[in-house]
């Protein structure tokens, strides 16, 4: 089965963003908040998971949004309209849990971490919730999906590390405020490993901030997604194992040991390096080939 | 050995007396050795470590066979292949009768020629076990597969004609691609509806190149598509579709054979740290994801100098061995148990010494430590010894206490066994479960919901390639006993 790809287009000014619509009719009839598939570009890639960011039920389409960070995302990003992507697995991991809060719901997205919020948040909206979203990105380049975070927003708050756009500083900074000034019933953050520890961290009831239910949504490297590989796992602040594939991948952001979830992160940086450097170098000789055509 | 056998009277009831008139015979001839790649070459490669039979050997062999008239071997065999009258064909030389023999009641002859027990099967019942030289059935099986792979031939036996009704086949292991193959040839419309981009469950995520050729699988499918079987990777069902969906496309009846797949993951502390991972993990990089041939192929997998791998099946095994051909320079294996025990498939065992897996048995693992880095770094683990038999009929190994000590590695594999995975069984609540989650069913492998069968891993939990093709093939025969009776007697 073939899953062409009909849209793409660049988003921020960074050239690491890209947001692709694909055609997988049976996968956008099901999808919900909270659900990601598993690609894999060609016969040689590797299966890499990536948020549902939004579906349309009946164009039978998925949006995903993807940033550059190696060998198997640059590939992907390297595909154009009218390509196919040999396989697409999904909806996989639980859809979020919808129902109509007493106070607001603050939803936290950081860098390439907006896309997936935007499904959740606006599925929260739609069953009545007051929605406020922080996103945050390192600069204004990378900043993405501000105006359609707004479309499903009640409040949009921005931050950027260097202060190219909206406050100067990171997430937790309007979080802390927000969470001083009023009740708040839900915390959704999706992003960065350390920006969902800090919000975590933040929002724990440990400080001087009343606890707040938050969910994170753990981007740990995956194979089958089903809960077959173990690869997936994280440990809790209590030493259990769970599986991101199949437990979340939206989980209780105060139990997860997030430390140890950073190092288990980087377990294949040399190996990531390599493909990386393979890749890179196999584009370079095909420019080449070309130009020697032409 | 002759005069033992002789005496036994049970045996020699079940011999013919033609067969008794050649036992001195036969005797002259001992079991054919399969030539191998020799350990030292084969550790560096991941090509076949048995090199299959040659016709001059299969000539020899083949004397060997008593032509028992009340063959054993054919009880001991999970589908009971007819097996003196498929040997008697190669003695003939007459190959493709003896391979539609064969495939009329084992559509996979390639793949259980290399991967089935035959030690606990048929060559067990061989009346020459005896004298513990038994027929070597498993080589003749494979050598007949192999030479039809040679050929280029693709046999596939007679399909009756199109019934026009639709069967859902849910995941493409032994148990489902077996189920697929026999409801084909009775004329049924069949679509195999697969997790995976790439069908064959333990058979290609699981069990190493080395062990058995992916090739070998690809084309077994190809044999069933060519019986019209239809293809659908990509669908894990309860995900994409469920099975009202599938209803409602218009299955009119479905086969459970998802296999159990969920690692089981040792609960001792240290478990997160890096480079531990489980057998499963471990061996789907590697054989489905090729990472073997990483860079080529972009799914990474880490090897350590010291790889030790904890338990004593064939998974442990073929993690073991893959490890070794990934180019780690030393592979413990820690068994609990003690070498008797051991459930891996005795060739593999003798494989894996031979290829220096260095084997601790009655080890058990205690906890793992790591490094500054949470990189793993030494494993302890504590001896034990055999107490009383537990429910399984092997003696249950027990702690000595005060014998711990360490063991310096730096990637740890669990290959201690598998359990269902409940992402399908989840999606339909009144099918009914064990208490361990695995499906229930009766005999005809008929679940608790009408015109829903199931069969293979995810009815008896881990078992065997063969155990899990006798149970496709039991369903099948279930689902059109039902499929008759309900839709082709009434019009
Ligand atoms: C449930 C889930 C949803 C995700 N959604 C998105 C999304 O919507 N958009 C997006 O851009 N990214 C998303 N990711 C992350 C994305 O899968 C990884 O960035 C991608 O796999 C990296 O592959 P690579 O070969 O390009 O980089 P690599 O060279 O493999 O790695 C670069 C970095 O990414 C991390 N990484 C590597 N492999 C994986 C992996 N399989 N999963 C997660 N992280 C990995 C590594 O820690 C490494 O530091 C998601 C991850 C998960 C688990
Ligand atoms: C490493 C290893 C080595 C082994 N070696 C041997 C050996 O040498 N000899 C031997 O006889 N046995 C061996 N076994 C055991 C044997 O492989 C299994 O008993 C057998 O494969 C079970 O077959 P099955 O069809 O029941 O399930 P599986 O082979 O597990 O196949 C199940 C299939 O269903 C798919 N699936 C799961 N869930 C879904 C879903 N929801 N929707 C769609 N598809 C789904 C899976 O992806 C898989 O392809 C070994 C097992 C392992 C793990
Ligand atoms: S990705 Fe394999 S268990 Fe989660």
């Amino acid at each position: 089965m073939p899953y062409e790809i009909l849209e793409k287009k660049e988003l921020g000014r960074s050239g690491t963003i890209y947001e692709m619509v694909l055609r997988t009719p049976l996968i956008a009839k099901k999808a919900h908040a909270g659900n990601f598939v598993l690609l894999r570009v060609n016969e040689t890639g590797e299966r890499i998971p990536l948020t549902v960011a939004d579906y349309d039920r009946e164009k039978g389409t998925i949006t995903l949004v993807i940033q550059v960070v190696g060998k198997s995302t640059k590939l992907i990003c390297n595909q154009n309209v009218g390509d196919q992507i040999l396989d697409v697995v999904g909806p996989l991991g639980n859809k979020i849990h919808i129902k109509r809060y007493k106070n607001p719901i603050v939803v936290i997205g950081g860098g390439v971490g907006i896309a997936p919020c935007f499904p959740q948040a606006k599925e929260l909206r739609d069953a009545g919730n007051e929605i406020i979203t922080i996103l945050g990105a390192r600069n204004k380049g990378l900043l993405i999906w501000k105006e359609k975070m707004k479309t499903v927003s009640d409040e949009l708050i921005i931050t950027t590390d260097d202060g190219s756009e909206g406050m100067k500083g990171v997430v937790t900074d309007p979080l802390k405020q927000i969470m001083q000034k009023r009740k708040i019933s839900l915390v959704i953050a999706i992003g960065p490993l350390v920006m969902m520890k800090y919000v975590a961290l933040t929002t724990n009831g440990l400080g001087d901030l009343p606890k707040v239910k938050t969910f994170v949504s753990l981007n740990t490297i995956m194979i089958d997604g089903t809960g077959m590989c173990g690869c997936c796992r994280f440990s809790t602040l209590e030493g259990d194992i769970q599986f991101a594939c199949v437990d979340g991948p939206d989980v209780d952001g105060h139990i997860v040991d997030f430390d140890n979830l950073l190092k288990r992160a980087g377990r294949f940086l040399e190996q990531e390096r390599d493909s990386m450097e393979c890749y890179d170098e196999e584009c370079r000789a095909l420019e080449q080939l070309k130009k020697e055509v032409i | 050995m002759k005069k033992k056998i002789e005496e036994d009277s049970k045996s020699s009831n079940s011999l013919s007396k033609r067969s008794k008139s050649k036992l001195t015979n036969s005797e002259e001839l001992h079991r054919i050795e399969m030539k191998q790649q020799d350990p030292k070459i084969r550790i560096t490669n991941f090509e076949e470590v048995s090199l299959g039979l040659t016709e001059e050997m299969v000539e020899l062999e083949t004397q060997r066979c008593l032509q028992c008239g009340k063959p054993l071997c054919i009880s001991g065999c999970p589908v009971n292949i007819k097996i003196p009258q498929f040997i008697n064909l190669l003695k003939e030389k007459n190959f493709i009768e003896a391979l539609y023999k064969i495939k009329a009641d084992n559509l996979l002859p390639a793949i259980c020629g290399r991967v089935c027990p035959q030690e606990t099967q048929c060559e067990q019942a061989c009346i020459l076990n005896r004298q513990g030289e038994p027929i070597a059935i498993g080589y003749l099986e494979r050598f007949i597969a192999d030479w039809e792979r040679k050929n280029n031939l693709k046999e596939c036996p007679e399909c009756a004609a199109p019934k026009g009704i639709k069967v859902a086949i849910i995941g493409a292991g032994p148990a489902g691609l077996t189920c697929a193959g026999e409801l084909a040839m009775n004329g049924y419309d069949v679509t195999i509806f697969e997790a995976f981009h790439a069908g064959g469950g333990v058979l290609i995520y699981g069990i190493p190149e080395f062990r058995l050729p992916k090739d070998i699988i690809k084309r077994e499918i190809e044999t069933l598509e060519m019986l019209n079987v239809k293809m659908e990777y990509n669908s894990i069902i309860g995900k994409i579709l469920t099975i009202e969906d599938l209803r409602d496309m218009g299955f009119k009846a479905i086969f459970i054979g998802v296999g159990a797949g969920l690692p089981i993951l040792l609960k001792i502390p240290g478990l997160s740290l890096n480079s531990v991972l489980s057998a499963n993990e471990f061996l789907t990089r590697s054989n489905l994801m090729k990472a073997f041939r990483f860079p080529k192929y972009d799914t990474p997998v880490k090897i350590g100098k010291i790889v030790t791998v904890i338990g004593g099946g064939n998974t442990a095994l073929d993690s073991a061995r893959t490890a070794l051909r990934l180019g780690a320079e030393k592979v413990i294996i820690v068994y609990r148990r003690s070498e008797a025990e051991m459930p891996a498939r005795k060739e593999e065992y003798h494989h894996a010494l031979e290829e220096g897996i260095e084997f601790q048995f009655l080890t058990n693992p205690v906890r793992f430590i790591g490094d500054d880095n949470d990189n793993v770094s030494q494993m302890e683990v504590i001896k034990m010894k055999l107490g009383e038999p537990d429910e399984s009929g092997r003696r249950r190994p027990v702690r000595i206490e005060g014998s711990e000590y360490l063991i310096d590695t730096d990637t740890i594999i669990i290959g201690i066994g598998t359990r269902a995975n409940p992402i399908l069984t989840k999606s339909i609540p009144e099918l009914k479960l064990n208490k361990w989650g695995y499906i229930e069913t009766d005999e005809n492998g008929q679940t608790n919901i009408e015109g829903i069968f199931a069969g293979g891993d995810i009815v008896t939990g881990s078992a065997t390639v063969i155990t899990a093709m006798g149970a496709g093939k039991k369903a099948a025969h279930g689902i059109v006993k039902y499929l008759q009776e309900k839709y082709l007697e009434k019009k």
